[in-house]
């Protein structure tokens, strides 16, 4: 296993700095689909080159980074390129956590298997739906695969945006939740949330596993239960408070509230990336601007509540789901955040058999991966396209992840039901049955 | 060469330094504070064939706005104007309408410089607690008195300088939260401008100078500019009394071959369609001054020199206050031809030229180039940049270079913009060696606006104002630096303060850049598409949280419902 670990590390250092060295890193640090206004690496040159003026970077609206950044950057900048060759790294955290998901839940999973088989829980034609530790043994090296030689992800590195910091952060965030180490989860999390609102939606998913490993029932009316939630949250929200308090004093000045969360939530940028925002709030009627903004950003939020009920006993399956909301529907997405949770899908490579629309879906997104910079070209240079053509790739491309995603939970859902209620079923005059959504 | 003939006799003795007695009042119970008005028209050939004409139009006022008891009796300086001054606590305004581009390499420098479009800048006084608000009512006031769009001029437009635009008046001012600048380059101008600026006149457009002021013919023009500048100057040497001054500039440039001519042969009729007949009665002195310094070989004896713009010129005067300046026929009416095309230009000392590089709608870059044409002296410049939010300007990707090596300024202010609150802000101190051209360039992105943004013809695109180069140029004559020596307007606009430089103010071109736009006639489509997106997002979930599996049952036939309807109904069980 660290054999091909390595190759494959191997190959995509090789890839990624032969794209550094290239022409094409400029070409590809300005792309839209890469980068956005809150990633864009140009604009945290500038919020240094702003420093370096003595002008505060959050006086403008070029800047929309949060001060750690600054600071961590300011010290960093002349060795970028290694840095964000260190998000490749970051990045093998990902899979590396994935190898300790299943060095962690593959007992788990196989004392639950186990005793369900032995209670009859299980009827014995759904026998080959239960995973077996030898098809599970490649899947961290294929999630390391998938994120890591992504062209989503490759592009994002290559252009320095800092998404893949972002990413970094959320998959430390899920290594330690998989650990089993509540603290270092909670900061890692508040990480992630302190530089983009939306991670916030993970709390749950991070409650629910520990309750699970603690053994803790998930049962409104128990002590535990709140005793927990309380503990985690004192954890969560003590480590945002200290990481705020400690931006106010590195600027001086809660000038960055407004630049940085302001800006996510209010979303004043109209510059076009592959998100739902940017020409809907372009058309917007003025009058109706504020209803709609709360309409789009509670969307991205409201999921968390039903998600969490439906999913209480699967949190990993949970966080995926809400990782790729997230991506979907956040304020400003790139192809970054879309590359994180595509990375979890090898893990869920047992439900193949039951997702109905994966050859249609895969085939939208490569269409429109190829087709996003034709119509740019078209609309920015050439003059010859619209605004509507970019926009209607857009649309479809969100209209894919939407049915990718819904596909995964659909087969998830449907696989559950098979597991309690057998594989083969029969009507009740003994012919083959069909199993609808009622 | 040029022979300057006239349709009447010319009297010998012209005053060669005009005086300016300041007109005695009729002593009444209350003292009259004195004021005085002067009128000159300068008319200057240019290199090209074409003609320049600036008009002047000074008010003076020994009086004192800002007392508690206001002012009530304004005699020739206007009231609208007065009544601006008190009520904003202004200390200097200067406004400027300008129709064209001034060409310095083909013209050479200008006496009053503006920019296309309008401009207004003011300095208020220390007393003013909110100067934001009081700018926002003053530009009201003014678009009404000018019946101009100035109200267009807003936060988004209004820049602080920290540097440039130091007090042309009196008064050591080192705050600069008290003066705000803006200008605005889409503004045309037309009749509407003209006859309200002819009004604020003593005379009107009735006698003296103005009478020449006829719209057909000077709209008819390359270039041309009307301003108002409003300050306040010393009386004396010490500078123990102070008064109002108010300048109404004009400033036109006729063009040879736009006017339909073959000749190098102009005349005030040509130009003005009109002649002159008396000077204002209002005025202590009015005066026709020919710049005829290229030309040597006038016959006239009325001759007078003055040095303006580093450059000492030799003047035709002619004293419109003498009556025998009109001759039996009552009109002067002056005729300049050339006899021949001969002679340079004396280049300009400094010139600046501004473009948008780049292609496509996503980027752009600005380059300012400006040229020192000293052949061994270097001098410095104070650039002022100030670019709207929706060019996104990096200013790390700002470069400043002279004859290909880095030049670095001594003394940068940046204030990066803030979408629809305030443009950005760039002011630079530049050092310009001798003999060069110095680039300064600075990469800016194009932002997306709201569809509600655009104006009327998106696709013609969004101006960028002029940038505005302050600086002292070398003089090769010395400079007079007493202000209140007499001299004529032209001479004595920008004040001076050493005798080795004069000051210069040159606006470059306006930019005009496109932006992307998106399509204004989907808003109800695009509303209701992406909303879609968002329900099939929340209709998948939904279903998936909401049901449950479950065996499909058969659908039975019509035939066999309609007879379990009936059953149960009948309470017997079901097919």
């Amino acid at each position: 296993m660290a054999a091909p670990l390595t190759l494959l590390l191997i190959v995509a250092v090789t890839i990624r700095a032969a794209l550094f060295r290239s022409s094409l890193a400029e070409l590809i640090a300005e792309r839209v689909e890469v980068v956005s206004p809150i990633t864009a690496w140009k604009r945290v040159v500038e919020g240094l080159a702003l420093l370096d003026l003595g002008v505060s970077p959050y006086s403008g609206d070029v800047f929309h980074e949060t001060p750690l950044i600054i600071y961590m950057f300011h010290f960093l900048v002349d060795y970028a390129e290694i840095t964000f060759m260190t998000f490749v790294f970051g990045a093998l955290c990902v899979c590396i956590c994935f190898f300790f998901i299943y060095l962690s839940l593959m007992p788990f999973q196989f004392r639950k298997q186990k005793f369900a088989l032995e209670a009859d829980r299980y009827p014995m034609d759904s026998l080959e739906l239960i995973r077996s530790p030898k098809e599970m043994y490649y899947v961290p090296l294929k999630v390391a695969m998938f994120y890591l030689l992504n062209p989503f992800t490759i592009l994002s590195c290559v252009a320095k945006s800092t998404c893949g910091l972002n990413n970094a952060v959320l998959a430390l965030f899920f290594l330690s939740t998989i650990k089993g180490n509540v603290l270092l989860s909670a900061i890692f999390l508040c990480l992630a949330t302190y530089q983009s609102i939306y991670p916030i939606t993970l709390c749950a998913p991070a409650m629910l596993y520990f309750m699970q490993r603690q053994y803790i029932p998930v049962n409104f009316h128990r002590v535990s239960f709140w005793w927990f939630i309380v503990q985690y949250l004192f954890m969560y929200l003590g480590s945002l408070f200290v990481l705020i308090c400690l931006s106010f004093f590195l600027l001086g000045s809660w000038d960055y509230l407004p630049s940085v969360y302001g800006f996510i939530l209010s979303v004043p940028d109209l510059t076009p990336n592959i998100g739902l925002f940017w020409y809907f709030f372009a058309e917007m009627f003025e009058h109706f601007r504020l209803f709609f903004l709360c309409v789009f950003q509670i969307n991205v939020f409201f999921y968390t509540i039903p998600l969490s009920i439906k999913l209480k006993e699967h949190p990993v399956f949970l966080i995926f789901m809400q990782l790729a909301v997230i991506s979907i529907f956040k304020s400003y997405p790139t192809v970054g955040d879309v590359a994180l949770y595509l990375a979890f899908l090898p893990v869920w490579s047992h439900l193949h058999r039951f997702l109905r629309n994966i050859f249609l879906v895969s085939c939208v997104l490569l269409a429109c991966s190829a087709l996003f910079p034709v119509l740019w070209h078209l609309w920015i240079y050439a003059g010859s396209a619209n605004s509507n053509f970019y926009y209607a790739i857009t649309l479809l491309f969100n209209v894919a992840q939407i049915l990718l995603v819904s596909d995964y939970f659909y087969a998830f859902l449907r696989r559950e039901h098979h597991l309690t209620n057998g594989l083969y079923l029969k009507r009740k005059d003994g012919s083959e049955a069909t199993l609808i959504l009622k | 060469c040029v022979c300057a003939c006239m349709s009447a006799t010319v009297d010998a003795a012209a005053d060669i330094q005009g005086t300016s007695a300041p007109e005695t009042v009729v002593p009444s119970s209350v003292p009259q504070p004195k004021d005085d008005f002067q009128e000159e028209l300068v008319i200057r050939p240019l290199h090209s064939g074409d003609i320049y004409a600036s008009f002047q139009f000074r008010t003076l006022w020994d009086t004192d706005f800002m007392r508690e008891n206001k002012v009530s009796h304004y005699r020739l300086f206007p009231k609208s104007l007065g009544q601006v001054i008190s009520k904003f606590s202004v200390r200097e305004l200067h406004i400027s309408f300008t129709q064209g581009y001034w060409r310095t390499m083909q013209w050479g420098q200008p006496f009053i410089p503006s920019p296309p479009g309008a401009e207004l800048w003011v300095w208020f006084q220390d007393s003013v607690t909110d100067v934001d608000a009081t700018w926002k009512e003053l530009t009201n006031v003014l678009s009404g008195i000018f019946c101009a769009s100035l109200n267009f001029i807003d936060s988004t437009n209004t820049v602080q300088p920290s540097a440039s635009f130091k007090p042309l008046g009196l008064g050591n001012v080192t705050d600069h939260s008290f003066l705000r600048y803006a200008t605005l380059p889409r503004e045309i101008v037309c009749t509407e401008n003209l006859t309200p600026w002819k009004k604020l006149l003593p005379c009107g457009s009735k006698a003296g100078l103005a009478v020449l002021l006829k719209s057909e013919k000077l709209f008819h023009s390359s270039f041309h500019s009307q301003a108002v500048h409003i300050r306040s100057v010393c009386q004396d040497w010490q500078c123990k009394t102070t008064s109002w001054e108010l300048r109404q500039t004009l400033n036109s440039v006729f063009d040879l071959h736009n006017s339909g001519q073959t000749k190098r042969e102009w005349s005030l009729f040509k130009m003005f369609s009109r002649t002159l007949t008396e000077a204002c009665p209002l005025a202590s002195s009015s005066k026709l001054y020919i710049d005829i310094t290229d030309n040597p070989q006038v016959t006239t004896s009325l001759l007078s020199q003055a040095v303006v713009l580093g450059d000492r010129r030799t003047f035709s005067v002619y004293d419109l206050t003498q009556e025998t300046t009109f001759g039996t026929v009552r009109s002067l009416n002056l005729l300049i031809r050339w006899k021949s095309n001969e002679g340079e230009m004396l280049r300009p000392l400094l010139h600046a030229e501004r473009y948008v590089a780049g292609y496509g709608l996503q980027t752009g870059e600005i380059h300012t180039l400006m040229y020192n044409n000293h052949p061994y002296r270097s001098f410095p410049v104070l650039l002022l940049d100030s670019v709207p939010w929706y060019l996104r300007l990096y200013i790390h990707t700002l470069s400043v270079t002279s004859k290909g090596k880095d030049n670095k300024p001594s003394y940068i202010h940046y204030e990066p913009s803030k979408d629809r609150v305030k443009p950005h802000l760039l002011e630079m101190l530049i050092q310009l060696p001798p003999n060069s051209v110095t680039e300064v360039t600075v990469q800016f992105e194009r932002a997306l606006l709201k569809w509600t943004e655009y104006p009327p013809d998106p696709n013609h695109g969004f101006y960028v104002g002029s940038s505005v180069i302050s600086s002292l140029v070398p003089s090769t004559v010395a400079m007079h630096t007493n202000s209140t020596r007499e001299r004529p307007l032209f001479s004595s606009f920008f004040p001076c303060k050493e005798e080795s430089s004069y000051f210069v103010r040159i606006y470059t071109e306006p930019l005009l850049v496109n932006l992307p736009t998106p399509d204004f006639s989907m808003p109800y489509n695009v509303i209701c598409l992406t909303c879609t997106v968002v329900a099939v997002g929340y209709g998948s979930l939904y279903n998936l949280l909401t049901r449950s599996f479950q065996i499909e049952e058969p659908n039975p036939g019509l035939a066999k419902r309609i007879a379990n309807v009936i059953r149960r109904m009948r309470g017997v069980p079901p097919l």
